[in-house]
């Protein structure tokens, strides 16, 4: 079920690593040399005050952007450009800090859609609907509806995305990401927005997704009690620079982590 | 119909034996599972049951003791009733939503070594205070999720268990013979099911049924009703109400008809339409609620479909029952009604999932006249059975062609009903439980010295029509300072006919006069609030809206007026009401796992309260403990206010009932 290409990677091993990664926009020095690295598996959080960079490098690590400086590896091939589809194909899927769903379909068709990269058939079958392009629908709908078994969304299966409160359009959004079946899945501030019952829904839907697919996830949060609790290793970014990498305890007793969220009596 | 086979079968697993010959090819079950109905034949389903009942064995489970089930309607939970009966041993289903302490309590009491259950919830749950259950052995789940990681020395997939068996039977012929021994060395007379009543009155009682009895009193109702192996039935209601087992697991496996379960709680609407039942059973509260969604998208519908549905359901409140009840009725009156039929009640029915309903039936509470008969005048054969566990359901029942919206009909064939002279009816019936599980005092306590059982309820026998007419909780019945009587049922039902009350409890007993707590109707308040532009950020700021406030006075002020009318009620207006802050809720134990009002406990729970409806003040503070959903606790304070009422000028003949 792992998207094809690169070498296979065993649990633990570096799944993508980026090395020393600078992204400006004019002037502006979004991220300078930042690096780190997301092991198979794992739970990896990005956290840092407003404008530290995140989503920016969540936009590097998915060819969204592309550093001046740096490189990428991912699943042992390095990159110097790539585009965001090449990177979906190539097993990266990403949900967004504004739901990016298509408001009008129903919840099934726009998960069916996150399976678009996976269909063989031709257009010209696919309009038929006959035959092999039919057979091709059915084995997709089978993955669609684990996963909205496995999201507990079938109440809503039929609803057009539009008419569901924020929460849910979060879930089903992480549900699109999920047809991919992706190695890796960025997840932006999946609980923004969110209320306390929400968050709690959500997080065990993140902790099951790394359990149940073994999918690694690299997540962007500002709740640090969700991240904290969720995440196996923490990477710290303040003004595109990082500065601190370690375990939630370790980022919890780091006084440069402390000094970024509170604040430093000058 | 089978019915000699069936009288001949006295326990469940000779049945369900019967079936696999008679409806082998028929569907037993059906359950939807990633979006597609699976459906189970009757041979499938015994050759399924007689291996899951190998394996229990194998993980030793033995005649006499207890499975405790425990989770929602699923094909896998109604096969763990079928193969713990199979071997002689006694089920014990246990409400999905009873929090930790009530599955505690039930589990120990029941004294259950096994226990088979729906989720990674229910696992957590029994878990969370498996310290105080010691005897508890293995916990076997339907649903893996989320397990994965758990400790398996003492929990196995139902799946496994299935298969392990399955392939013992395959391994060793003589097993086969083994389970055919077991199935014939089950006796009538042994329990087959302890049902845990959800307690309107404190902690729940074990109601033990036997298999005899209960396939005597599911084959009076299926003939009753004509029931037969084509029929569908959707199973939506609570696994361990007696309700639910008695229409989908009793009645199933004496007619021989086919078992839905839903996808999910939440998809059960959807899937009553999918399935169209043709037998169908819901409490008045679910009826009541189509209803409110019915009405509340209506509303929002073009002026043309709102005029044509008033007009068409204002004929059919003209005609519909009559044309029911197979009564005379004029040709205008007919074609007007099929026409309405055409535009509007098929649709509506299809929209409902009642198209094919041939038989349906409310009860468990009294239901709204009005409510009762709208369902009846667009063509749903709804008909009202009043029932209790002890009498393993059926007391009365309204026959076809004789419904009377204030009564429950004549006594059920072969079920023998007198009133005591306090009122109370008292019963025997051909399911009649045989005591509660290890409590004779109780036992002792319902059942009167020549065998009768104490209903509770107090009724009496309409003299035109022979039907049973009840009053409410014979407990519960009251009078006000003054003598008049207060029927607290009464009032409270009159009021939850309207779509934005949910919930209503009446005060009068042993005072001056008739006060009520209201409990908005969140889901019809809202979308009210949506099109007059009222704001609010929380269901307490909703309900405490003084706008919220003036709807529902009008609202009041209409039941006073019907009470005006009635000669006996008329003394028990309504004087005063306030609308609560919070939702009552079954884990604050403010309503049964039933959805029953627990009238008592609310009196303690918020006592400032009805110390302020009749003290005169216009608003009391209170400050109530709540239980989230995962078990903590919290406290909602707030400020409650209380307005009065006038009473409506009695147009009726005043009568004191003396």
């Amino acid at each position: 079920m792992r998207a094809p290409g690169g070498p296979e990677i065993a649990v633990g091993d570096v799944l993508l690593s980026v090395e020393n990664v600078s992204l400006s926009f004019g002037g502006v020095k979004a991220i300078s040399g930042v690096s780190f690295d997301i092991r198979k598996g794992e739970i990896r959080a990005i956290i840092g005050p407003n404008g530290a960079g995140k989503t920016s490098m969540l936009n590097v690590i998915n060819g969204f952007y592309h550093p001046q400086q740096g490189r990428i590896t991912f699943k042992g091939k390095t990159r110097p450009h790539m585009q965001p589809y090449e990177a979906a194909r190539g097993g990266i899927a990403r949900t967004f800090q504004n739901v990016a769903l298509f408001r009008g379909m129903t919840v099934l068709d726009n998960i069916m859609a996150g399976r678009s990269l996976k269909m063989h058939t031709n257009i010209f079958w696919q309009l038929l609907r006959f035959g092999p392009a039919l057979r091709e629908e059915v084995a997709h709908r089978v993955r669609v509806e684990e996963i909205i078994d496995f999201l507990r969304i079938q109440d809503i299966r039929r609803t057009p995305v539009g008419r569901l409160p924020y929460g849910l359009q979060k879930r089903v959004e992480l549900g699109r990401a999920l047809a991919m079946e992706p190695d890796l899945l960025l997840l932006d501030e999946p609980m923004a927005g969110m209320n306390l019952e929400e968050k709690e829904d959500m997080s065990r839907f993140i902790l099951d997704v790394n359990d149940h697919y073994g999918t690694t996830i690299a997540l962007i949060e500002h709740d640090m009690g969700v991240v904290m609790d969720l995440s196996d290793r923490v990477v710290v970014l303040d003004y595109g620079i990082k500065i601190a990498d370690g375990t939630p305890d370790e980022i919890k007793r780091d006084p440069a982590v402390i000094d970024a969220y509170l604040g430093v009596a000058h | 119909m089978a019915l000699n086979a069936a009288a001949k079968a006295d326990t469940f697993p000779k049945l369900l034996v019967r079936n696999a010959e008679l409806f082998a090819t028929r569907p037993a079950m059906r359950h939807k599972d990633l979006g597609i109905w699976q459906t189970w034949t009757w041979a499938e389903t015994l050759a399924i049951v007689r291996a899951y009942a190998v394996g229990l064995n194998r993980l030793g489970v033995k005649r006499g003791e207890t499975v405790a089930v425990v989770g929602g309607n699923r094909p896998k939970l109604y096969w763990s009733v079928m193969a713990a009966q199979m071997l002689g041993a006694i089920p014990v289903p246990v409400y999905a939503d009873a929090v930790a302490e009530e599955l505690a309590f039930v589990l120990d009491h029941a004294e259950a070594r096994f226990a088979a259950v729906e989720d990674q919830e229910q696992v957590d749950k029994i878990l969370s205070v498996i310290a105080r259950l010691p005897r508890v052995e293995m916990l076997i789940y339907d649903e893996p999720r989320g397990l994965r990681d758990y400790d398996h020395s003492r929990l196995r997939a139902i799946d496994r268990v299935i298969e392990d068996g399955a392939q013992a039977l395959a391994g060793d012929p003589a097993l086969a013979a083994w389970l055919d021994n077991e199935i014939a060395a089950g006796k009538g007379s042994d329990p087959s099911i302890i049902l845990y009543t959800s307690g309107t009155t404190g902690q729940s009682k074990g109601v033990v049924v036997t298999g005899e009895r209960a396939i005597k009193a599911a084959s009076d109702s299926v003939a009753f009703d004509r029931l037969s192996e084509n029929d569908v039935a959707l199973a939506y209601l609570p696994l361990a109400w007696v309700g639910d087992h008695y229409l989908n697991y009793c009645q199933g496996l004496v007619a021989g008809f086919c078992t839905a379960c839903p996808e999910s709680s939440e998809t059960a609407m959807a899937d009553l339409r999918e399935i169209g039942p043709t037998y169908y059973f819901a409490p008045p509260r679910t009826l009541e609620l189509l209803l409110t969604r019915v009405m509340i998208r209506m509303e929002d519908a073009g002026l043309l479909k709102q005029k044509l549905f008033h007009y068409f359901i204002g004929v059919a409140r003209k005609y519909g029952e009559r044309i029911l009840n197979r009564e005379r009725v004029s040709l205008v009156g007919r074609i007007l009604y099929g026409i309405g039929n055409l535009l509007v009640y098929g649709p509506l029915k299809n929209v409902l999932g009642f198209s094919r309903v041939r038989v349906a039936y409310t009860a468990g509470e009294a239901i709204g006249p009005e409510l009762f008969t709208f369902y009846r005048s667009i063509g749903v054969n709804l008909k009202q059975l009043y029932g209790q566990t002890e009498a393993f359901i059926c007391v009365t029942a309204q026959p076809d062609g004789q419904i009377y919206p204030d009564t429950v009909g004549p006594p059920f064939p072969n079920v023998d009903i007198r009133i005591a002279e306090n009122g109370e009816i008292q019963f025997r019936s051909p399911g009649m439980f045989v005591g509660y599980f290890k409590d004779e005092a109780r036992t002792a306590e319902v059942m009167t010295p020549d065998g009768y059982i104490k209903s509770g309820d107090a009724g009496f026998f309409d003299e035109k029509t022979g039907h049973l007419k009840i009053i409410d909780r014979a407990r519960d019945v009251g009078r006000l300072n003054d003598g008049t009587l207060f029927a607290p049922k009464y009032i409270e039902n009159k009021l939850k006919f309207y779509p934005n009350i949910r919930e209503a409890v009446a005060y009068g007993d042993k005072r001056d006069f008739v006060a009520v707590m209201i409990n908005i109707d969140l889901t019809a308040v809202s979308s009210w609030a949506e099109r007059n532009n009222v704001t609010y950020a929380s269901y307490q700021e909703l309900a405490g809206h003084p706008r919220v406030y003036d709807m529902i006075e009008r609202h009041v002020a209409e039941v006073n007026r019907a009470l005006a009318d009635d000669k006996v009620m008329a003394g028990a207006q309504i004087r005063r009401f306030l609308i609560l802050h919070k939702e009552l809720d079954a884990d604050d134990g403010e309503l049964t796992r039933t959805q029953k009002v627990r009238r008592r406990f609310i009196a303690e729970r918020y006592a400032p309260l009805i110390a302020a409806l009749y003290d005169g003040s216009s608003e009391a503070d209170v400050a109530t403990e709540v239980t989230f959903e995962d078990g903590r606790k919290g406290v909602i304070r707030a400020r409650v206010k209380i307005r009065d009422m006038k009473p409506e000028p009695v147009r009726a003949a005043m009568e004191k009932a003396a």
